[in-house]
């Protein structure tokens, strides 16, 4: 194998990793508030039919971004006041969610199928994606991935150093300590929720503007479903999910990759290997009770009202 | 009016009174508490404490009466409110965040203004330093014993600019020791007048410890008084009124036969933040009551699960617990009950009883080996006389057995599963937390019932968190410490304070010297 071959592995594992990460990313942070959301694939989806629509009729790729940004948090206010002001069971919503994001997204983007669109380029810095092996992956990409690095920094500073880290991680453990301690839990929750929304919407844009630029029906192809897996997966910690994001990206490539090199594996099988991945792997980590309790959000899934 | 010589009372409540559906909480309660001065609130459960407190604390609106903060009317609306007047408040149950460290804890409780958890780190030594509590400040609170929890919260309140600190029920989850340790830094705190209110039912720590105190029962005030002039039986007849059985003592028995006999059980806890146990030696004798004390935690639920059965261990091991000779290790519990076991858990509603079930569908619950069913049909004429025998023979107040188990009053229900068990004839009968938050009449009665039953020639035994209880009913004490138990003593030959060692872990068993050999498997 080359230097080229393994270098354009990697850029491409990025590339599929990007949507996975975002999305994550956005999970972690509502997760660790205490609230599952299981809608994120149905957020997502929205997410990527407006932005589509929105660049397609304005021209402008990054009002795309911004309104696939706000479609996500829509989705996601609407779960949250059912699910964090009104209590109501956290896994039937976002279940919910996610059928409501799926049938609407299709609803509306029938006119839309097999558009053409010109999507965000990659955009190389000079000089460091000179870099061999590692600069196509790093510096060589479009500008979306470029803020999917910012953000997991940003993600990861709040999450770990920051006070509103401390916070977050309070009211997913202990909300009746954190709200006995003055601590707004609902508004935290309601926060974080539409942070993840936002993540979501992010990621539908990234898909159907730059990874893919087009809009086809179901095009996430149940990736909010794997970033879920991914969370736990990455027991609750943000560098293990930037690791776990990119390590589902190298498998969903995969069968490309054996392909290219003549191996005669039936692709459907090699296909299923980030699924396969994400099985075995939360296996694996159920075995390892201390760390996922020390991370674990302890609340988390459990509706809390005040007063109680 | 006040005058410089006699400044108001830094809290005072007028005429408070809280409603809830169904009962009168707190009736035109008056209290008072002065600068530097420990009160103590004396009552038994359901008196109406706790509600009084969430009402200080603002976590409950009063829906009558008048809160006066330093001579001024004030309306405590939530606590971060109570929190600014400063008003600490140490929960019963605690409110940390396990997976934080004591710094975090510490700096989410003190606001954005706090700063940095680490910069911290330095101030929470220095404050845990000068009242004598040893505190590490950069350890993560699971990892603390429950102690070192009530510490942190302690320090917490101390880090704030307090006037006033409320303490829940705050020693009985410490040992001995630790009591001692806990008075010397509320005496510290009282002398540099600091205002508290000192929650609790054990009269001896109120008379140890306490400047004066206002005694409830049934939401009212039934008298204040300097507690260090009455007698424990003048505080508990306030406390409780004219209630017979306050200071029964039964003569201690040697036993019979040994019913129950462990040899060196030890087993690991699947969970990793519970407690294993480690090389447990215990017998039980018929006609005796073996009692263990023990700081909640420390290894009293693992031991119930295992000697019930709600545990197994594997076949080879079944010889590790005998019961009247037979291995039964790793029978399952109805197999254990057949050979004359009975059990009364510690949780009440939820594992003693159904909340949703009926007395008479609960008395089933444990007594269907009694010829309560038949081909697998329900003797409903058989189950509603067992059930009635119960609540003839031990007093249960109900207004019949088709109540739900969940309406009944902690005592009442204590009752009726004691009376459950205790009429299927056990041989061995073993009770966990038998009167916790029971009032004192209906526990002097469950004591009779046990002793009658220890009289009658079954083997007992009881854990529990209450010293006083344990050496007032059992023929042998012993106590677990981090899944250790200490050897075993009649009670008459011992005393409170050893056993508060114990309870520390301060004891030779014979697995502690043998370090070297390890003489068990562990399971």
């Amino acid at each position: 194998m080359d230097l080229d071959l393994i270098s354009n592995i990697l850029f491409a594992m990025v590339r599929t990793g990007t949507p996975l990460l975002l999305v994550a990313l956005g999970e972690l942070v509502c997760e660790k508030s205490g609230v599952l959301n299981l809608g994120q694939e149905g957020m997502m989806l929205f997410g990527a039919v407006i932005g589509f629509i929105v660049a397609f009729a304005t021209g402008s790729l990054w009002l795309g971004v911004a309104l696939a940004i706000v479609a996500g948090m829509v989705l996601a206010l609407l779960f949250a006041l059912v699910a964090v002001y009104l209590n109501a069971n956290q896994i039937a919503c976002g279940l919910a969610l996610t059928i409501f994001g799926v049938g609407l997204s299709s609803f509306i983007g029938t006119a839309w199928v097999g558009k053409p669109l010109v999507g965000f380029g990659t955009l190389a810095i000079p000089l460091l994606s000179q870099i061999p092996l590692l600069g196509r992956m790093l510096f060589a990409q479009d500008l979306l991935v470029y803020l999917s690095f910012a953000l997991f920094a940003v993600v990861g500073w709040v999450l770990l150093k920051t006070r509103t880290g401390l916070v977050l991680q309070a009211v997913g453990e202990n909300p009746a300590a954190a709200s006995a301690m003055g601590l707004p839990v609902r508004r935290v929750r309601l926060l974080a929720v539409l942070f993840g929304g936002a993540m979501a919407g992010l990621a539908g844009a990234y898909l159907s503007l730059a990874y893919t630029p087009m809009w086809a029906e179901n095009m996430t192809a149940g990736r909010g479903w794997i970033a879920l897996a991914l969370v736990v997966f990455a027991s609750w910690r943000v560098f293990r999910v930037l690791l776990g994001a990119y390590l589902f990206g190298l498998a969903s490539i995969l069968h490309l990759v054996l392909q290219g090199l003549g191996v005669s594996i039936p692709s459907n099988l090699l296909a299923m290997l980030p699924y396969v991945a994400t099985i075995v792997v939360l296996v694996l980590l159920s075995r390892d009770a201390v760390r996922t309790r020390l991370y674990a959000p302890v609340s988390l899934g459990q509706p809390w009202q005040p007063g109680h | 009016m006040p005058d410089i010589s006699s400044p108001p009372p830094r809290l005072e409540l007028r005429g408070i009174t809280k409603r809830y559906p169904g009962c009168l909480a707190n009736d035109r309660i008056d209290l008072s508490v002065a600068r530097g001065e420990i009160r103590a609130l004396l009552g038994e459960n359901g008196a109406g404490k706790s509600t009084l407190m969430k009402i200080i604390f603002g976590a409950a609106a009063a829906d009558a009466g008048e809160l006066r903060w330093e001579g001024q009317p004030v309306t405590v609306r939530d606590p971060s409110q109570a929190r600014e007047l400063g008003i600490g408040m140490v929960f019963q149950h605690f409110s940390l965040f396990e997976t934080l460290t004591v710094a975090e804890n510490v700096a989410l409780a003190l606001g954005p203004a706090a700063g940095d958890p680490r910069q911290l780190v330095p101030r929470i030594r220095e404050v845990s330093k000068r009242y004598g509590m040893a505190l590490d400040p950069e350890r993560r609170v699971h990892a603390l014993s429950v102690g070192e929890r009530q510490r942190v919260e302690i320090v917490r309140c101390l880090m704030q600019d307090i006037k006033l600190l409320i303490l829940d029920e705050p020693t009985s989850v410490l040992t001995p020791p630790e009591v001692d340790e806990l008075f010397v830094t509320l005496r510290k705190l009282a002398a540099e007048g600091v205002s508290i209110l000192f929650i609790s039912h054990k009269l001896g720590e109120v008379r140890a410890l306490c400047h004066s105190a206002t005694v409830l029962r049934a939401g009212r005030v039934t008298g204040h008084c300097d507690p260090r002039e009455q007698s424990d039986l003048a505080l508990a007849q306030l406390m409780v009124g004219d209630a017979e059985g306050l200071e029964a003592r039964y003569p201690k028995r040697s036993g019979d036969k040994v019913f129950l006999d462990l040899s060196q059980l030890s087993w690991r806890n699947p969970d990793p933040f519970a407690t294993s146990l480690h090389d447990i030696d215990l017998t039980v004798r018929a006609g005796e009551i073996v009692g263990i004390a023990g700081v909640a935690g420390n290894g009293q639920d693992e031991l119930m699960a295992l000697l019930s059965g709600e545990e197994c261990l594997p076949l080879q091991a079944a010889r590790i617990i005998t019961l009247g000779g037979q291995a039964v290790a790793n029978l399952p519990p109805d197999a254990r009950r057949r050979l004359g076991l009975a059990m009364v858990p510690a949780e009440r509603l939820g594992h003693a009883a159904v909340p949703s079930l009926s007395l008479a569908d609960n008395a089933l619950l444990s007594g269907f080996q009694q010829g309560l069913v038949r081909h697998g049909m329900i003797q409903r004429g058989k189950v509603s006389a067992f059930a009635r025998r119960i609540i003839e023979r031990f007093e249960v107040k109900t207004p019949d057995m088709h109540t739900s188990a969940r309406s009944l009053s902690g005592g009442n229900l204590q009752k009726f599963i004691l009376g459950r068990e205790i009429l299927q004839n056990p041989k061995l009968l073993i009770a966990a937390h038998p009167t916790w938050g029971v009032d004192v009449g209906a526990a002097a009665a469950i004591h009779r019932a046990l002793i009658e039953l220890r009289d009658a020639g079954a083997a007992i035994l009881v854990i529990s968190e209450d010293l006083d209880e344990l050496f007032q009913i059992s023929d042998r004490i012993g106590a677990l410490c981090g899944g250790r138990l200490s050897p075993l003593k009649a009670t008459a030959k011992t005393q409170t304070s050893e056993v508060g060692r114990w309870m520390t872990g301060q004891f030779d068993t014979a697995a502690n010297a043998a370090d070297a050999a390890p003489t068990s498997t562990t399971y």
